[in-house]
């Protein structure tokens, strides 16, 4: 029994590392397809039919090029540190349910968990390390600068992330989140939180260092922030870090305010329902490379304003009309 | 139960070697560091003993926002590397103190009142240490304790806050 139970919780595990490695292959040929064809270029497209085997090729270049260790640098923690930034992004999924349970079989591994939100917050809280860390190891002005930013950026935005949670948990009574989505079966999250919604998605942008917020890694100031000194497969980590990420926050997103795998006729046929969240977690990837495409980034004295002045505020502020209004209609 | 066991000491041993290695590391960074790897693993013994929001909040508060306050200042400052200067004459002494009189506390709690230790101890309910039993505990039972730290909390905020303030003034 213990030990069907291990197994079943092996494969669960194997297939949450595989959702994450398998889509950040094809976020990036999605990013760097949407982008071109929002830029009226035409996208990779050789290799392969619609450029599909693109990942493979860029996998197998960063295989072969070298490895380079600056020789000044601190060794152990210049090769920890892509580790550190990895595993965050590997673990989130882990809380969110995939789909209704199937003849009794649960889709998702630990989603059934009442501090579900709150380990959201603990890994999102921790994954700053690795960046820290690379830009400290690589004993380079321009990576320490990125590092610094970036651990001060997310610290600051991750107040405005850790608020914009409250909005579900308040209305759906519960940190659970798979109760959080059951809750949503009828209304959609997003229709109660429009808010709550713009919050979380702008704080996770900051949180996970995308364009308009990249700061940490600005070309112009930093050459390329944090991972400058990197090559090869341990920058092809970060790399996968952050489209990893870039998955996970439209997981969240989709799961905490789109109604997770809810959609028409999944009472009916619950086999749909991870189709939904996969669809759901396509328009939010989207909608990623949109801004990206769009805007350009914002100074760094501007993006810490932006964070403590106005999301801040913004956020504790739907918080107490969240908290009013139910106490009010009663939850 | 054996499983819980073997999960404990193996745990308990990251915590104590990143807490010896903290205290005799000689970068700040690499003692930060392992204090981080110390606070995760306190959160595992906590997950253990069933306390999942504890742990989770500790991983959150201490090893998420405290400590990357510690690794942004040390680096910040550049103080990675620890100066050979004068330590304080009176401070091994005190500390050694100190150190030895914990430890009769602890042989005192451990040999000296075994049968308690080791004899029944209360159940707990059902739901304890769930979100929601925290939470009733801290605002009906602890409310004004609660409060007040907060407000305290709110002090030191604002405080500091005005601290940096002058000193902008000032350098004007």
């Amino acid at each position: 029994m213990d030990l069907l139970l291990l197994l079943e919780w092996s494969i669960k595990s194997v297939v949450i590392i595989v959702i994450i490695l398998g889509g950040f292959a094809y976020t990036t040929l999605y990013e760097r397809r949407a982008n071109a064809r929002i830029q009226t270029r035409i996208g990779p497209n050789r290799a392969g039919p619609w450029g599909l085997l693109q990942p493979i090729a860029d996998a197998i270049k960063l295989i072969f090029k070298e490895e380079l260790i600056p020789d000044k640098s601190d060794k152990v923690l210049f090769v920890l540190a892509p580790v550190i930034t990895v595993v965050p992004a590997l673990i989130l999924l882990a809380v969110i349910p995939m789909g209704p349970d199937i003849l009794g079989f649960k889709l998702g591994l630990a989603d059934d968990i009442n501090v579900g939100v709150l380990y959201i917050m603990a890994v999102a809280s921790i994954a700053v390390y690795g960046i820290v860390i690379a830009g400290w190891a690589s004993n380079n002005k321009y990576a320490l600068l990125g590092g610094l930013r970036a651990s001060a950026q997310m610290v600051s935005y991750e107040l405005s992330l850790g608020l914009a949670f409250i909005g579900p948990i308040l209305i759906a009574n519960t940190m659970n989140i798979r109760e959080i989505v059951v809750a949503q079966k009828g209304l959609w999250y997003i229709v109660l939180q429009p808010l709550g919604f713009l919050i979380y998605f702008i704080a996770a942008v900051a949180e996970v260092n995308r364009a308009p917020f990249d700061m940490p890694e600005a070309e112009q100031e930093l050459i390329a922030g944090y991972h400058v000194e990197y090559s090869g497969l341990k920058f092809a980590l970060f790399f996968m870090a952050e489209y990893g990420k870039m998955i996970v926050i439209s997981f969240i997103g989709a799961t905490l305010f789109l109604g997770g795998y809810w959609g028409p006729f999944v009472d009916q046929a619950p086999l749909l329902g991870p189709f939904y969240l996969f669809a759901k977690v396509v328009i939010l990837l989207f909608v990623l490379i949109w801004i990206r495409a769009t805007f350009p980034r914002i100074r760094y004295d501007r993006l810490m304003a932006f964070g403590w002045k106005i999301m801040l505020p913004a956020a504790l502020f739907n918080v107490v009309i969240t908290a009013a209004i139910v106490l009010l209609v009663g939850g | 139960m054996t499983i819980d066991l073997i999960l404990f000491f193996g745990i308990a041993a990251i915590a104590v070697i990143s807490a010896i290695s903290m205290l005799v590391s000689r970068n700040a960074v690499y003692s930060a560091l392992f204090l981080v790897l110390n606070f995760v693993a306190i959160a595992s013994l906590y997950l253990l003993l069933n306390a999942a929001f504890i742990a989770m909040v500790q991983v959150t508060v201490y090893a998420g926002a405290i400590m990357v306050l510690f690794l942004f200042v040390i680096m910040l400052l550049g103080a990675e590397k620890v100066e050979t200067g004068p330590s304080l004459p009176w401070q091994l002494p005190v500390a050694i103190l100190l150190g030895l009189v914990l430890i009769a506390e602890f042989a005192y709690v451990l040999f000296g009142r075994v049968t308690q230790i080791g004899g029944e101890l209360a159940g707990v309910g059902e739901g304890f240490g769930s979100p929601a039993s925290v939470g009733r505990t801290l605002f009906d039972q602890y409310l004004i304790p609660f409060e007040v730290t907060s407000i305290l909390l709110l002090v030191a905020m604002v405080g500091s806050i005005v601290l940096t303030r002058d000193d902008r003034k000032e350098s004007r």
